[in-house]
């Protein structure tokens, strides 16, 4: 054997034995992202299941209607034609490139490069073609996105319940997206340089529409170089997208994934009606009417919701399928008018509040009292106090939140369980009772307007 | 014109076509005394037999309801449906959207289920069923009018459309504020606000809606609420604008206008 051949032999001894070591590390990573997303997800159902039941099994046609329009169609972001425009495009590329995920996962398992390219001949040059055509749409939006943010200040993008966390939060998902669609045409661009050059294990494969139009960047380079820049953006590339995975549950960006079944889940009743409250429906007729009764009906124990566990699941699955996009707050009269109620930090505070019992029970196995609650610890009489129950905010979600039967919740428990109410109130409570009207006014009087 | 209660109607034995559920304003205040007056006019004129519940009418409980207080609003919405299916009624028509939600959404899961009508409907049928006949195109002829959607009527139960059919009768110009329908702005009346002082901002809901209203350049505000008519009007007389600028009524507009 000469010494040019055992070297050869060597190095392909060595690119083997890098090729499995970079598969292992690969699954690695993808078992590794995979388990905390599950354990992660896991978590958020049981949080969500610490609401209270309630029965939203009617109707599934219409429910199953409403998830296509409402969540898939984005029917109600198109009442502002622009954002709406630029989110579809951000939603559509985002969802349709992450079929190029699948290749990449199998890719990374098997050793393979461009699995499915042998088998699907020029239609695979046009597929990534396409997505290419994507991620640049894509990366505009975000871009656009963050002008909007960041340098138009947008009002509903810049108000003062965003400072920290949500700010950044956004920021840092569409900065994220910039990269990853970024990462994904480079490695093309690299992959093209290294077929001209007819690299060994590099598919051959028709151009593709936008990197097929950049590898003047990459010409001169050489082999080893173009292998790893493209090695480097697989790598950030795959091992982003498993990231951000795992940064959906901690993200708003979790709308994504919820918007849908919470666009099912949604109300369907006309939004002015209430909620009743069977209970009080009943202390109401046992006390009118004694003998409808039951002996041993238990009175009961609590009125409106003061914390996590007395609102229901669904509001709890409203809160983490907020986006926080302003839309509820920018219709808000109250808000618009300077008051201190926007009903996305009702929302957020529910969803702050709902991590913060998760927190409490993973650390002591089930929920420590600390003393906090949702009313008072995350949101004010004062905000409460201000709502006109107009529903603006419930119309304006395109993902079917209702913060107005939160709001009402807390109203109630304010009412009822603390009396907690303006004297004003009190005094229209006093009234009604008495007078059978709000005002002062002599129930013998009702009919006087006969003779005016 | 004599308005008969439902009393009257069952001590004779009759069962009136519907029941008008006037409501605490339109019972109580001044300004929405008019507004139930030009109503029952109307209904007088085209002939509806209808009666009212007189002193036997209480509170719908909404206020109480919206503000927290839900013991209140069942006891209030025990007695009302007690004493109207005691009657046997079938056909409920009211001037406050407020009464009509709890109506037709609320009371029903009570045991209080009718037919439930808001005025601004049954004046658009009247209308398509030619029994309302508006004179020499109204008394609001080439005037430019602009529509508030009240929450409950509009966004609270879908009906956009058959208070505008009833203004486009007139022989006016209606202009759209830039918040309407679905997006219509509150008066800043509803969740029990009427009954308090707003909370400290930096305006008043109603000074703001009035300012968009009186923006469009219509002479006529129209309404369809009682507790909207009022705040709107304290809206305009805030911009100093009541002389030149009228909140009236749907109800008001056609009662003038026949």
């Amino acid at each position: 054997m000469t010494f040019d051949a055992k070297a050869s032999t060597f190095e392909l001894k060595l690119a083997c034995q890098m090729q499995i070591a970079q598969q292992i590390l690969f699954m690695i990573c993808a078992v590794a992202a995979i388990f905390f997303f599950t354990k992660k997800v896991k978590e958020m159902r049981r949080n969500i299941l610490l609401g209270r039941d309630e029965d939203i099994s009617d109707n599934k046609e219409q429910r199953w209607k409403n998830m296509i329009l409402l969540a898939l169609g984005q029917k109600k972001m198109f009442k502002k034609p622009i954002p709406a425009l630029l989110h579809l495009v951000v939603y559509a590329g985002f969802i349709i490139i992450n079929i190029e995920i699948l290749e990449i996962l199998l890719d990374g398992v098997t050793g393979a490069h461009r699995l499915f390219a042998p088998m699907l001949g020029s239609l695979y040059a046009f597929l990534v073609g396409f997505f290419e055509v994507l991620a640049v749409l894509v990366l505009v939006g975000c871009v656009v996105f963050y002008i909007r943010r960041n340098i138009l200040k947008v009002k509903r993008l810049d108000m003062p319940e965003l400072n920290g966390w949500p700010r950044n939060d956004a920021n840092l998902i569409l900065i994220t997206e910039v990269v990853l669609m970024s990462l994904f045409i480079i490695m093309n661009v690299a992959d093209l340089s290294l077929q001209q050059l007819g690299a060994e294990h590099y598919t051959k494969t028709d151009s593709f529409w936008i990197s097929g139009s950049l590898t003047g960047m990459f010409s001169g380079m050489s082999v080893g170089t173009l292998v790893a820049i493209e090695r480097t953006c697989w790598w950030l590339h795959i091992i982003g997208v498993l990231l951000f995975l795992n940064y959906l549950p901690y993200s708003k960006h979790l709308h994504i994934v919820l918007a849908f079944p919470n666009a099912y889940y949604a109300k369907l009743n006309p939004q002015g009606e209430a909620k009743n409250m069977k209970e009080i429906q009943n202390e109401v007729l046992y006390m009118m009417e004694p003998d409808k009764a039951p002996a041993e009906a238990a009175a009961p124990t609590s009125f409106g919701a003061k914390d996590i566990k007395d609102l229901s699941w669904k509001n709890l699955l409203d809160a983490y399928s907020c986006t926080e996009c302003g839309r509820c707050t920018d219709a808000c009269p109250a808000n618009m008018t300077g008051k201190k109620l926007s009903p996305r930090k009702i929302m957020m505070d529910t969803r702050d509040r709902m991590e913060e019992v998760g927190k409490n029970i993973n650390l002591n196995g089930e929920f420590k009292d600390d003393g906090k609650s949702l009313l008072h610890g995350y949101i004010t009489t004062e905000e409460l106090r201000a709502c006109t129950t107009c529903q603006a905010c419930v119309e304006a979600c395109p993902v079917s939140i209702d913060p107005l039967d939160i709001i009402m919740q807390l109203r109630r428990n304010l009412i009822m369980e603390e009396s907690s109410a303006p004297g004003e109130w009190n005094m229209m409570f006093g009234n009604i009772e008495n007078n059978m009207a709000p005002w002062k006014f002599s129930p013998d009087d009702r009919d006087a307007w006969v003779n005016g | 014109m004599s308005i008969k209660n439902m009393a009257e109607y069952a001590a004779n034995g009759e069962v009136p076509e519907v029941l008008f559920w006037v409501g605490c304003a339109g019972s109580f205040d001044q300004r929405a005394q008019r507004i139930t007056r030009a109503f029952t006019q109307i209904l007088d004129k085209v002939g509806v037999k209808f009666a009212i519940l007189g002193k036997e009418e209480m509170c719908t409980g909404d206020p109480a309801r919206r503000a927290g207080n839900e013991f209140l609003f069942q006891m209030m919405a025990y007695n009302n449906i007690n004493t109207i299916n005691a009657y046997g009624v079938k056909k409920v028509v009211t001037i406050c959207p407020h009464c009509f939600n709890v109506f037709k959404n609320e009371y029903p899961k009570l045991g209080g289920d009718y037919e439930v009508i808001h005025h601004t409907t049954f004046l658009q049928q009247l209308i398509n069923e030619g029994k309302i006949v508006l004179k020499d195109g109204g008394a609001f002829k080439g005037k430019k009018i602009t529509y508030h959607d009240s929450c409950y009527l509009g966004r609270g139960n879908g009906i956009y459309e058959a208070p505008r059919e009833v203004l486009q009768a007139f022989d006016t110009e209606l202009v759209e504020m830039k918040r309407c329908r679905s997006n219509g702005m509150c008066c800043g009346a509803g969740g029990a606000q009427m009954f308090k002082e707003e909370e400290t901002g930096t305006n008043r809901v109603n000074f703001e809606r009035a300012e968009q209203a009186l923006e469009t350049g219509a002479t006529i505000i129209a309404a369809n609420c009682p507790f909207c008519t009022t705040m709107l009007t304290d809206g305009v007389k805030n911009k100093e604008k009541e002389d030149s600028v009228k909140v009236l009524d749907i109800a008001e507009m056609v009662a003038m206008s026949i």
